[in-house]
């Protein structure tokens, strides 16, 4: 049984669909990347996942239970994080109480949390008291990530993290994907920058039109020359 | 002398009276923007409804405070602001609340928030009539005279009761705000709420607890100013129309969505209104013998008189959107 399961899911804004029937399933070793071009429904799709879009049609399940439809705040409950793409930090708030809101629902946790977040992003420490806000791009996706990680997810759904970031920092943010997987967190992201992100994938999704076009490892799909030809720029 | 314990009597402590209640006032104001992003219009109407609760109250059991040393309305404050709390969620639940589900624009929600003014004001006068009352019922009303310790001040400095109630009530409800905000779990969701809706929603906060805890302090915040407002004066039903104008000037004056801006914008406002009205020929009087013989003081040397003083915030409203539309702190631009 899948860590996730997505299956025929249709969905949209307001009673549009914009997602005709996406199949989609992710295990816990997994890193899932869903590329593809703009409009094809991929920040959908992860939003449907995470209750933010609305789904028509199909199921979602987590551990085999069906979580289509559900509120945020519940699907956080049940193991998983999302870090959206933009506005994905509190501003105006300290770095760490922008922790302390990742672990809202799980307040007794917040101590040990910090601990390991700032030992996994060290500039963090430093820079605790100041207004996430003012912190760079860079930084500011640090905290980003380490909000979503405060609950111990088990399935962590990225929108395109490493957007407006420089090529040193894209591959800081790549490299502490793949070490957040190691430690045993299912990761889902979607990517404009896609070569780089199916270098990292162990599943990849491409997506068009709101359907499934390729569905194969990350490895197949850099080496597919059909999908290196339309979606990674020859 | 006599004319500086004018001034502090007219001014420093007039001032400090009505900055007071815009301050509580625009705080109410500006937490309901941060959290639902729409000016309540309504808002001021509940200091009145808050009063009038107090005011029933207090007729049902009169003298029940004598009992404990503090006037009766007071003690009947704490219970007020309870209900007041109450009628906030009721309404929100009753009118805001499907209007937000169904993602209706900001400005139908204020538009609607205006519908339940002329409803809470056709409501209050109902029950209580059109006329002014006073909160104090067979109880009357403790002045202090302090007489201060100079052979030429032969005027005391005047201060009543409830004003003294009123400023160490809002000291209390800032610090209590600001250790609210900013060490407690449901303070920090505010503020993020306030900051970011979308991501804490996703952080998993529960943004409909958050909407609660924002009309629970409001309303009885409201309810609080309301009452010290009236046992300062009277309570009128058309309190809230005085009090509307400069409480939306202090919260944009301070920024919106900024509770220390609201604090800051309250006193601005209150200073403000009383500096302009005060008469300074009093003040320049002693100093008559200086001037050149040509100079003849004025009888009344005030900016406004008395009956325009609700122009003041109206000016200051319109100069802060005009040099600088996010106010003192930087507030969220309308």
């Amino acid at each position: 049984m899948s860590l996730l399961n997505a299956t025929q899911v249709e969905g949209g804004y307001g009673g549009m669909n914009i997602l005709k029937g996406v199949d989609m399933a992710i295990d816990k070793e997994d890193i899932g990347v869903i590329v593809g071009p703009n409009g094809a429904g991929k920040s959908t799709m992860l939003k449907a996942i995470f209750g933010l879009v609305q789904v028509n049609g199909g199921d979602i399940q987590l551990r085999g239970q069906s979580i289509a439809n559900l509120a945020p705040n519940k699907l956080v409950e049940l193991g998983m994080g999302f870090i959206p793409q933009e506005k994905n930090i509190f501003p105006s708030m300290s770095v760490e109480e922008n922790l302390e809101m990742g672990a809202y629902i799980k307040p007794h946790t917040t101590k040990r949390m910090l601990e390991k977040i700032y030992s996994f992003f060290p500039p963090l420490l430093e820079k605790r008291k100041q207004p996430a806000g003012e912190l760079s791009g860079g930084q500011r996706q640090m905290v980003a990530m380490g909000r979503a990680l405060m609950t111990e997810p088990t399935l962590l759904l990225l929108d395109e993290p490493t957007a407006g970031l420089s090529p040193l920092y894209m591959q800081e943010i790549f490299d502490r994907i793949v070490e957040i997987n190691k430690a045993g967190v299912g990761v889902l992201m979607v990517e404009q920058n896609a070569k780089q992100a199916l270098e990292i994938a162990t599943q990849g999704f491409v997506l068009a039109s709101g359907q499934n076009l390729y569905t194969d490892s990350g490895h197949n799909l850099l080496n597919n020359p059909e999908v290196a030809k339309s979606f990674l720029g020859g | 002398m006599n004319e500086l314990v004018f001034f502090i009597n007219k001014v420093l402590i007039s001032g400090a009276v009505s900055g007071s209640i815009y301050a509580i006032g625009a705080v109410g104001v500006t937490l309901v923007f941060s959290i639902m992003r729409f000016a309540h219009f309504a808002h001021a109407d509940q200091m009145t409804f808050g009063a009038l609760i107090v005011f029933f109250l207090t007729a049902l059991f009169p003298g029940s405070g004598a009992a404990l040393g503090i006037p009766t309305p007071l003690l009947m404050l704490p219970l007020a602001m309870a209900v007041t709390a109450l009628l906030a969620i009721g309404i929100d639940k009753t009118f805001y609340k499907p209007l937000r589900e169904h993602g209706v624009k900001p400005i139908v929600i204020v538009i609607a928030s205006l519908g339940v003014t002329l409803m809470l004001q056709g409501l209050i006068r109902l029950f209580s009539g059109t006329s002014s009352r006073s909160m104090y019922i067979e109880e009357t009303k403790a002045i202090f005279r302090l007489d201060l310790p100079f052979d030429l001040a032969a005027r005391p400095l005047v201060i009543t009761e409830p004003q003294i109630t009123l400023i160490v009530f809002t000291l209390l409800a800032v610090i209590g705000l600001h250790l609210f905000l900013n060490r407690t779990r449901t303070g920090k969701a505010m503020r993020a709420m306030s900051d970011n809706v979308d991501l804490a929603r996703v952080s998993g906060i529960d943004t409909n607890k958050v909407v609660m805890v924002t009309w629970v302090l409001a309303g009885s915040l409201a309810a609080a100013a309301g009452t010290f407002l009236s046992m300062d004066v009277s309570l009128s039903p058309d309190l809230s129309f005085f009090l509307l104008l400069p409480i939306f000037a202090a919260a944009i004056v301070g920024g919106v969505g900024h509770p220390y801006g609201a604090i800051a914008g309250g006193y601005l406002v209150g200073y403000a209104e009383t500096l302009s009205v005060f008469n300074w020929t009093i003040l320049l009087r002693p100093l008559n013998n200086w001037f050149p013989e040509w100079v003849e003081l004025p009888r009344n040397l005030s900016l406004v008189g008395t009956e325009y003083k609700i122009v003041v915030p109206f000016f200051i409203l319109v100069a802060v959107l005009i040099w600088r539309p996010t106010g003192i702190f930087k507030g969220k631009v309308i």
